[in-house]
């Protein structure tokens, strides 16, 4: 039992660091990104090639002055950052990294905990990042923040629901909730070629869900200053910049794990891989994908404008919504006529 | 209509695929990849330096003679051609036994240019009759305060051990016009 913990300690604390220095580097990724794509050669003054810039920038936003406004509500303005952060991190306990390792005959599963209804603990906890914005939007009493607020928050309700019809006719066809089983299931054929639609619907409002461009609206320099952070500063400034590089992997992770195959190695069969070389070759593709998910984040920050407040309700409610159910009638139709539902 | 630049505007409805804006999307997106793999146009500074072109007008030089006598005189031509009056002066009469020293009996005992308000348009080599002020292919430093910005006799003389080179900015048409007569210089101007 005490191994038991310690291993599920030591996991959660890997996950964390891995997490945590993704995240870092994501913000150098996405200047590097942005740079090439601007015909631009991005930071590299910081060591070869700019790689410490990341820990720079750190040290940058933690020797910052901390500035809390007068009339701002104090302990909603600390707790803001603070949950923005950890909801970001919660949601990842869910992701299978790899088959399970074997040592001295114990075996190790490479996931923190596999719940089955690990999907509907991703919405959730989803949903609960809207309060670090919301809360930091109204706590600082200032007319942007709370406007950004207000944005952030009515465009993660709106794309949610897209977002979750999407996942429906996943669940309808994979039959369980568990993200463990929905991986293991992708073993030959993985869930994008049989699900196209929702794949597409769901990495839109994935888009949404984490406030990047083009649905950056919450926080668009050019019409609300810096939208819910404007008044943050200091390392609670940096916790909002993280949260969203740290949501920007896990949605990589999720994306990758639903539609992509998770840890499956293509014609991974024919490989005959054996052992405890299996599981690691397993993490270093489920990896593989999500950075790749990650660049396609950026890919598309830097090449679509962002769209108008009115634009994108409209895209929500009037284009996704109704493609997400059309997507639940015509999943259902052909379930039913190659009759699983028995 | 007046000119031809005026570009037609089609406003006619858009079709189903343009709706969707995924392809225009995409279409986007595969330049955006193909411009990750060009060359880029930054020149690094510090490590790497812009050629400059061969008659590049930077900070300015007083030149020695040959013999590294000062050629300035004084005369304070330079400084009614500056446009932006950056250039003022103090002269001084040579003393005997100074004549390695400087060429003229007449010579500037102090020359300050004001890089902030120089405009380095070369107008002061223009009028100088004796071949005594240059600009040069070397950049102006920055500096922290104003005043570290005018310059003296001390960074602008060149040194005895460092002379600098101003050929490229003493080309023929330059000498031809400076010692031709009138109509030669007239030429030149027309060209």
């Amino acid at each position: 039992m005490i191994s038991f913990i310690l291993y599920k300690f030591l996991f959660a604390l890997i996950f964390f660091v891995v997490a945590l220095v993704v995240a870092m580097y994501s913000t150098y990724g996405e200047r590097k990104v942005a740079a090439f794509m601007q015909d631009r050669v991005g930071p590299n003054r910081a060591g070869p090639f700019g790689i410490l810039q990341p820990l720079a920038d750190g040290v940058k936003m933690f020797m910052k002055e901390e500035v809390i406004p007068n009339t701002s509500d104090r302990k909603l303005f600390l707790l803001g950052p603070s949950l923005a952060m950890l909801t970001a991190l919660m949601t990842g306990v869910v992701i299978p990294w790899g088959s399970p390792m074997n040592f001295n005959g114990h075996t190790f599963p490479l996931q923190l905990t596999d719940i089955n209804i690990g999907i509907l603990y991703v919405f959730g906890v989803v949903s609960l990042g809207v309060y670090g914005i919301m809360i930091g939007g109204w706590a600082s009493n200032n007319k942007y923040s709370l406007l950004g607020a207000l944005r952030a928050s009515s465009q993660m309700i709106s794309y949610e629901i897209a977002m979750g019809l999407a996942i429906i006719a996943l669940v309808m066809k994979t039959g369980t909730l568990s993200l463990g089983a929905i991986v293991s299931q992708q073993h030959h054929t993985w869930n994008v070629f049989i699900q196209p639609l929702s794949f597409l619907i769901f990495l839109i409002c994935a888009f949404a869900e984490t406030n990047r461009a083009p649905f950056d609206l919450p926080e668009c320099e050019t019409e609300l200053v810096g939208g819910y952070h404007t008044e943050y500063s200091s390392m609670k400034l940096g916790f909002y910049l993280f949260a969203e590089y740290i949501n920007m992997f896990i949605s990589s992770a999720i994306i990758s794990c639903l539609y992509f195959g998770g840890y499956n190695i293509p014609f991974q069969d024919h490989l005959h891989l054996s052992g405890n070389l299996l599981p690691i070759l397993q993490f270093l593709v489920l990896f593989a994908k999500i950075l790749f998910f990650i660049f396609f984040f950026m890919w598309v920050r830097w090449t679509i404008p962002r769209f108008r407040y009115d634009q994108l309700m409209n895209l929500g409610w009037k284009g996704l919504l109704p493609l997400a159910i059309l997507n639940i009638l015509i999943t259902g139709v052909v379930l039913w006529a190659t009759g699983a539902f028995k | 209509m007046l000119t031809t630049r005026s570009k037609k505007i089609n406003k006619s409805e858009m079709s189903l695929a343009e709706r969707l804006y995924l392809p225009a999307i995409l279409n986007g997106m595969s330049i955006t990849f193909r411009h990750m793999f060009k060359k880029d146009a930054t020149i690094r500074y510090p490590e790497q330096e812009r050629e400059f072109a061969p008659v590049y007008r930077g900070q300015h030089v007083l030149k020695r003679d040959d013999a590294g006598a000062e050629r300035c005189t004084a005369c304070g031509l330079c400084a009614i051609a500056c446009p932006a009056e950056a250039i003022t002066m103090d002269a001084a009469e040579r003393k005997p036994g100074e004549e390695h020293l400087y060429r003229e009996e007449k010579y500037a005992s102090k020359y300050e240019i004001n890089m902030l308000r120089c405009i380095f348009c070369g107008m002061c080599e223009e009028a100088c009759p004796k071949e005594a002020i240059f600009l040069t292919d070397r950049i102006v430093h920055t500096e922290y305060d104003r005043q570290g910005f005018i310059y003296g006799k001390d960074l602008l003389v060149e040194k005895m051990d460092h002379r600098i080179d101003v050929s490229k900015r003493q080309t023929t048409d330059v000498l031809v016009f400076k010692k031709g007569d009138q109509s030669e210089r007239h030429n030149q101007l027309g060209k």
